[in-house]
């Protein structure tokens, strides 16, 4: 998942669809993110390279939504409703997983042991 | 140096050159200059400085060792410098005050000379002086003044040292004033006395020439005597040959003897005192050392190629030996020590005690309460005597165990307590002197042996000091040795860093739960 400018990116992404859950006025997904290309990447406890600036799951709530729908702990979101986040500020990317007319998140993620599945997978045969 | 300057100062080597004017006068001046030159290199002659040289007092001294009575160290300093305080060791520097002072009168005087001898000799001659001529008079006045307070200022000084050899710069100065002075002289006793000219505003003016040439001589003496002097240039390492303290000092660049004087003059307060009770220890451990060992030669006595032979191969033997034995003389000295700190620190907790306790007995009296006096009234130095007993033995123990005993008297310490209270000084402040080793200025005249001095040297002490120059300063029982460094010749860079050019981000990791 290392990026080199210039070059696509590609990586096995896995497909989660969240449903959002109502509490009155607030709607929520049940996880934190983190991440993005105004932060610091070298804070980010879940990326391999230092320098990785997307965004980052840090934090699942448990019983939420996300979690439910299949979303752990130290994924790479790689696309919201087909918007992209590999390139996106901390807030845009917040801004694009709470819009107020959507009631249902399609996300691409990306984690390492999905690479590892697949390349194990292909070995087998 | 003044030895190189004696082939130019030699009287017999000057050649008279034939003058248009040859006559009688003429050669009178000749002669005075050869009697003038004799003087300045009477002074200026070493050897002769060297008889008036502060020791010779010690020479003269017989103390043999089959004298009836015991002498102490102690006894023949004290003989040897009452003999140098009573004979006049100061014959040199009074010959030297003289011989300033006869210099002096002699270049104050010669302006006036000029300007009177015309009137004098041949007063209807001469023609009348005058306005610009009379304000030359006030000009002359006023430089001479100014010289006159500038000479003062400069040269009439106490003297700080005794210097063994002659100060060169002052000595170049000497002869190069008198010099000067005396080309004056020639020229105005050719040109003006013999011809008897008649324009006294140019003789005027040739005195005013004078003055302010002396003037400018004046500002090289403060050059050479002074300023040059001032930046540093070498870094003096002066470490004590007894107990190894060590100081640094920047000096410009001196002489060796001038470094030295400046040198002494700061040991005085930068060092702390000789005391040489303390150097016992050392000694006899290297004693027990040297006695732990006996060498036999065992092969019998050879012959004279074979003895020298012998003798260094037992002392060879005897340093392996040494080397190689189990010895506990470092434990000791580790055990030793550690009891003697206990011991002090035991013998100071109950000192600080004691006079904290004698210091409460006393009250300073305000102005209104000595109206109503009542019971004792006491001044300081009564005050001190009361209250000095109740401390008396546990200082006295306390010296002991620190070995400072002969340092101080009775009557010191007692001048000292009368000068605290006097001065409402705390206990704390009182001990301080007793429980630091203090400079030398701080104890009694007789520590500080200023008059023992030797400087001993390999170069010439009036060279200069240069990069590795080694000299020691000798007094009695030890040794102070000065290495000179050259200061390092410093090479600054410049980096310029534009005041808008500081300029920071903000580095976050921020988490949003959506």
């Amino acid at each position: 998942m290392s990026f080199i400018p210039g070059q696509p990116v590609s990586t096995v992404v896995q497909r989660i669809e969240i449903h959002k859950l109502r509490d009155g006025d607030n709607v929520i997904l049940g996880f934190s993110i983190g991440g993005g290309i105004d932060q610091d990447p070298s804070q980010n406890p879940f990326s391999e390279d230092k320098t990785d600036k997307g965004i980052y799951v840090t934090r699942v709530s448990k019983g939420g939504p996300a979690e439910v729908a299949g979303l752990r702990m130290g994924d790479r979101i790689m696309q919201v409703n087909g918007w992209d986040m590999t390139m996106v500020t901390h807030d845009q990317a917040r801004k694009k997983l709470t819009k107020k007319n959507e009631d249902v998140v399609r996300l691409l993620v990306t984690r390492k042991t999905l690479e590892d599945a697949v390349r194990q997978s292909m070995m087998q045969h | 140096d003044s030895l190189k300057l004696l082939p130019a100062l030699h009287p017999v080597n000057i050649k008279k050159s034939p003058q248009p004017f040859a006559g009688a006068k003429q050669r009178r001046h000749g002669y005075r200059v050869h009697l003038l030159w004799l003087l300045v290199l009477l002074w200026t002659v070493e050897g002769i400085s060297q008889t008036w040289d502060d020791n010779w007092g010690e020479t003269t001294t017989a103390v043999t060792g089959t004298s009836e009575h015991s002498l102490s160290q102690e006894d023949i300093v004290r003989i040897s410098k009452d003999l140098d305080d009573s004979v006049g060791l100061d014959c040199k520097r009074y010959l030297n005050v003289a011989l300033s002072v006869i210099l002096g009168l002699v270049v104050f005087l010669t302006p006036l000379a000029f300007l009177i001898l015309p009137h004098l000799l041949w007063a209807d001659r001469l023609t009348a002086c005058g306005t610009a001529c009379e304000g030359l008079f006030i000009s002359v006045a006023f430089k001479l003044l100014i010289l006159l307070l500038a000479v003062w200022a400069l040269f009439f000084r106490p003297p700080r040292a005794g210097l063994p050899r002659i100060f060169i710069f002052r000595a170049l100065l000497a002869t190069l004033v008198l010099l000067f002075v005396l080309s004056y002289w020639l020229f105005y006793g050719v040109r003006i006395l013999d011809s008897q000219d008649e324009d006294y505003q140019g003789i005027v003016q040739y005195a005013v020439s004078l003055v302010d040439a002396l003037l400018f001589i004046h500002y090289l003496a403060i050059v050479l005597l002074e300023l040059r002097q001032l930046q540093p240039f070498f870094s003096l390492c002066v470490t004590r040959s007894t107990d190894g303290a060590t100081q640094h000092y920047n000096l410009g660049q001196l002489s060796v003897q001038r470094a030295a004087v400046v040198i002494l003059e700061n040991y005085y307060k930068d060092f702390p005192v000789h005391n040489p009770a303390m150097l016992t220890a050392s000694k006899s451990r290297a004693a027990k050392h040297l006695a732990g060992l006996k060498v036999y030669n065992v092969d019998g006595p050879g012959g004279n190629n074979a003895a020298a032979g012998i003798a260094q191969s037992q002392s060879r033997a005897m340093i392996a030996a040494a080397a190689r034995r189990r010895d506990s003389s470092h434990n000791e000295l580790y055990y030793e020590e550690a009891e003697h700190e206990r011991r002090v620190r035991k013998r100071r907790a109950r000192l600080v005690v004691a006079v904290e306790e004698a210091f409460t007995h006393i009250r300073c009296m305000q102005e209104e309460e000595q109206k109503k006096a009542r019971g004792d009234v006491m001044d300081p130095r009564e005050a001190a005597q009361a209250i000095f007993p109740s401390m008396a033995r546990a200082l006295q123990k306390y010296f002991r165990t620190t070995r400072q005993q002969h340092l101080h008297s009775m009557e010191s310490i007692q001048q000292h307590l009368a000068f605290c209270i006097t001065n409402n000084m705390t206990p704390k402040a009182f001990l301080e002197s007793y429980l630091t080793t203090g400079p030398t200025l701080q104890y009694g005249k007789d520590r500080w042996l200023a008059r023992q001095w030797t400087l001993i040297s390999e170069a010439s002490v009036t060279s200069g000091l240069k990069d590795g120059t080694v000299f020691l300063l000798k007094c009695i029982d030890f040794c102070l040795v000065v290495t000179t460094k050259k200061i390092p010749y410093i090479q600054l860079a410049e980096e310029f860093i534009d005041p808008k050019s500081h300029k920071f981000v903000l580095r976050l990791q921020s988490e949003t739960s959506v």
